[in-house]
């Protein structure tokens, strides 16, 4: 009796709590298809609001951009982050840890510092180069340094930066847990060197690549404020987003909500059932 | 194994480049007036806002302990389901995360509002209207919204590791619930919590976005302080960067207090 | 019989530590050689050091008369069966088999006649397609030998490639192992640490402690003639007592004179002498070169292990009768049962 009463009330709780969580996006999803601009009142149905967003180039602008960066700072955080671990796991214990803790610095501190720290670089890198390029004492035909240069270079620099650790921190641990004895079978069975790394180690990691990539690129896609220091009068998606926000009017941002979590959600649906079939398939073979 | 440290090489120069110098431009800035002199000047400055550092820690603070307590029976319960149910219920907590946080603040913009959704149901059974939106306590709330899934990850993480026979044998040995909550569950998910704490209070104490969105003018944190030396009006990086310091240092002791627990346990989360 | 593999002053040191100490070492073509050794020997750095992958500080390694001290693993004519077996986890049973020869860029018909083939050999027809991660520990183990086999190496290295596996396997195994070595007539060199597996399988037996060699020899001759009282409690049990050679063909040990088979020790040396517990007689006390009091019977299965003490020493006695604890037994020993070993230090 007791014990039924407890359970009543473990699923209200948890009822109430996912409540919580998803009050606000039911109550997006609701307003985008708000005839009228209240935010508060839904005065009847309409399509409007996602017709004006297919039309909205800054949006779309903002999204090829988001996409773009993404996938440029995923694939070169992916590459040089895989290099990175296998060099590091050569090293000493000593060495590793310097490196880690350095490596780590951008996913322990706010992001606001990440943000800052590199705009302030960029701020410093643009003050040498003015100071370069106006200087008598050198030169004219060296004086070629950019000095315009917050935009798509900032934007990836500061992306594939905050990806890197991320990389960093998949990969290592799986190189680390990797049985050393499979590399050096592999050159038993006669490997050299660079064949055993492609046909044993690269593919025993590679789920740890594969899902250091995934997250690099939801890490950029979905990066506001560090972006937001960096990417001078670029726009991505969340800073798109955000200057919508601050006109606090146009309910294309609800539809924008809608679409974002409609994708989201068919894109986790998938890979479980990707993940799902795979599983039982293996099981099936047993 | 393949003994190519060679291979870091370029991963090296650029963590140099574009982690730790600028780091060091921070301190320089912090330390320097505008044409690069030595100075404490920043940091004493700093003191005029010391209002505002007290309200983002307190902010962040209790928007943490919030969390803490929502999520831990939230937790305790998850990690008692059958692995299929745990795994949806898992997903459900993680996918509003994966909404970008500035669209889930504006959610909740449009709920608080004085004419918002929440006001006007209030309405409809004679109570208000109340003044939500731009107070310090829908700042706390957007906290706890956005956050709130980084609390429940790791308590779950450590709790699924503790065994059922675990808890039967603390009741076998005479604990009630609350001894057992005590002495067993809160000890065992000691890692979680620490590591839940930190992945609250950071970026709870840092934000800029939600105190502007959800605070309006009245509840600048340390956040909003720093953009405005940045990219705002004031343009100070000097300040700014002092600013970004003692920021850094809090940080810094809120994870060295947290660590204490335990220091594993970020892998599995990040 | 020409030397296959040959080891010439070996010397390997990890962070300071030696761990070889100038080991030379002769092994035989077609032989089934075993390094035996309590863990921390150097057995297994040995073996490494053959397949080419531990590189000596000094000394050399040659494979057929030549010097391959710094051939990588990949061009010598070795294959090697991993402790745990090590497959790769994304290949499938076939493609695993296959690594070695696929390498060689060998055609993919004699590729495929070549792995069912091997696959045959060691039983494992049928499972081609089956992932290795869901093999039990058996089935594991043959196809990381099939793997090696299949590249037709002249010396394969195994390196305790049983110590995974439940007692009857381990048996089962150690039968297949000594007919898999006599089918394909190659030598095998085998680590353990196990002294029953390698005086089972084995031609020879080479006894490690510390880095270095303390004895090689067949089963036979280093149970029954051991050189040393690390050699004697290393391979099955002993008594190892002190004792002075009175003259050729007569020892004394345990207060009493007795006749044995060995000469050309200096008179009155101080030797020490070993025993098996089953060479011990059990005799009625009065008809006994030695007396001693029971002490306790352990039933063994096939036989009683008695401990029985004598002048302060206690002696181990495997009988098929059991006596009383408490009950006074004579001993007898045979003049071919006592070996005798010059005095070891330490």
């Amino acid at each position: 009796m007791k014990k039924t009463h407890l359970q009543a009330l473990q699923k209200a709780y948890v009822c109430l709590l996912f409540s919580f969580l998803y009050v606000p996006i039911a109550v997006m999803i609701v307003f985008s298809f708000n005839e009228s601009k209240s935010r508060t009142l839904f005065t009847g149905f309409t399509l409007k609001w996602y017709k004006s967003l297919l039309q909205n180039d800054m949006i779309l602008d903002a999204l090829a951009l988001s996409l773009f960066v993404a996938f440029i700072a995923a694939t070169v955080a992916t590459v040089l982050g895989v290099m990175a671990s296998i060099g590091i796991s050569g090293m000493n214990k000593r060495l590793q840890g310097a490196i880690n803790t350095v490596s780590y610095m951008p996913v322990v501190n706010p992001e606001i510092i990440t943000g800052v720290s590199l705009m302030l670089l960029f701020v410093v890198y643009v003050n040498f180069a003015h100071w370069f390029n106006t200087s008598e004492s050198i030169p004219a035909f060296l004086q070629i340094l950019p000095e315009n240069i917050f935009g798509i270079g900032t934007l990836l620099i500061a992306h594939i930066t905050f990806c890197l650790p991320y990389v960093i921190f998949n990969v290592t641990p799986k190189l680390r847990q990797m049985d050393v004895r499979l590399y050096e079978a592999a050159l038993d069975l006669g490997c050299n060197p660079k064949q055993a790394f492609f046909k044993v180690v690269l593919p025993e990691i590679m789920p740890a690549i594969l899902s250091a990539f995934l997250i690099s690129l939801t890490y950029s896609i979905d990066d506001f404020i560090i972006s937001y220091f960096s990417c001078g009068t670029l726009q991505t998606l969340p800073i798109a987003i955000y200057s919508m926000t601050r006109k606090k009017v146009s309910p294309e941002i609800n539809a924008l909500s809608t679409v974002m979590f409609v994708v989201i959600l068919a894109i986790i649906l998938v890979t479980n059932y990707m993940e799902g079939r795979s599983y039982r398939k293996t099981r099936e073979k047993s | 194994m393949i003994r190519k440290k060679s291979l870091s090489a370029p991963y090296l120069v650029w963590m140099v480049l574009f982690i730790a110098a600028p780091l060091a431009i921070v301190v320089y800035y912090a330390l320097t007036d505008k044409s690069g002199n030595f100075t404490l000047e920043n940091l004493m400055t700093i003191g005029r806002y010391s209002s505002v550092f007290a309200r983002s820690l307190i902010l962040a603070a209790i928007a943490t302990v919030i969390c803490l307590v929502l999520s831990f029976p939230v937790s305790y319960f998850l990690s008692r389901l059958r692995a299929s149910k745990q795994k949806i219920m898992l997903m459900l907590v993680m996918l509003p995360m994966w909404m970008n946080f500035l669209l889930r603040t504006y959610a909740w913009m449009s709920l608080l509002e004085n004419n918002g959704i929440i006001n006007r149901l209030l309405g409809l059974i004679g109570l208000g209207p109340f003044q939500m939106i731009n107070t310090s306590g829908a700042v706390v709330l957007g906290m706890v919204y956005n956050f709130l899934p980084y609390m429940i990850l790791p308590l779950y993480t450590a709790m699924t590791k503790i065994d059922d026979s675990i808890i039967e044998a603390a009741q076998d040995l005479g604990a009630g619930t609350i001894k057992t909550l005590l002495r067993v569950l809160l000890p065992l998910s000691a890692p979680g919590i620490a590591t839940g704490i930190t992945m609250v209070f950071v970026p709870s104490v840092s934000t800029f976005i939600i105190s502007r969105m959800l605070g309006g003018g009245a509840n600048l944190l340390i956040g909003d302080l720093i953009e405005l030396q940045f990219l705002g009006n004031s343009y100070n990086y000097n300040l700014g960067s002092a600013m970004s310091l003692v920021l850094m240092v809090i940080v810094l002791l809120c994870m060295s207090f947290t660590n204490g627990f335990d220091d594993e346990d970020m892998e599995g989360v990040v | 019989m020409n030397k296959i593999v040959s080891l010439k002053n070996i010397v390997v040191g990890f962070d300071d530590e030696p761990v070889l100490n100038g080991l030379s070492l002769d092994i035989h073509d077609k032989e089934f050689v075993t390094f035996l050794g309590p863990s921390g020997c150097g057995k297994t750095t040995t073996l490494r050091v053959i397949g080419g992958f531990v590189q000596p500080k000094s000394g050399n390694v040659f494979f057929n008369g030549q010097d391959i001290t710094n051939f990588p693993p990949y061009k010598r004519e070795v294959n090697t069966v991993f402790q745990k077996y090590a497959l790769f986890p994304h290949l499938n049973v076939y493609e695993n088999v296959a690594f070695g020869l696929r390498l060689k860029k060998m055609d993919e018909r004699e590729i495929r006649s070549r792995v069912s083939e091997m696959l045959e050999v060691v039983g494992l027809k049928g499972f081609e397609r089956r992932s290795t991660t869901n093999l039990s520990g058996g089935q594991q183990q043959r196809v990381a030998i099939a793997r090696g086999l299949v590249n037709h190496p002249k010396v394969l290295l195994l390196d305790e490639p049983l110590g995974a596996l439940d007692l009857k396997l381990r048996k089962e195994m150690q039968l297949e192992l000594k007919r898999l070595q006599q089918a394909m007539d190659i030598t095998f060199i085998y680590v353990t640490h196990d002294q029953e597996e390698a005086l089972t399988m084995s031609d020879t037996i080479v006894i490690m402690k510390d880095g270095n060699i303390q004895q090689i020899g067949g089963p036979i001759d280093i149970y029954n003639e051991p050189e040393n009282a690390f050699v004697a409690s290393f391979i099955g049990e002993s008594n190892i007592i002190d004792g002075i050679m009175l003259r050729d063909f007569s020892v004394e040990f345990a207060g009493n004179a007795f006749t044995c088979v060995d000469k050309g020790f200096a008179h009155n040396e101080l030797v020490q002498v070993v025993i098996r517990p089953e060479d011990i007689q059990v005799v009625p006390a009065i008809r006994g070169q030695l007396t001693g009091v029971v002490k306790d019977v352990i039933f063994k299965g096939v036989h009683y292990e008695m401990h029985v003490e004598q002048a302060g020493y206690e002696w181990i006695i495997h009988s098929t009768q059991a006596s009383e604890p408490g009950e006074l037994i004579g001993m007898c020993i045979g003049p071919d049962e006592i070996h005798i070993m010059r005095r070891s230090e330490g």
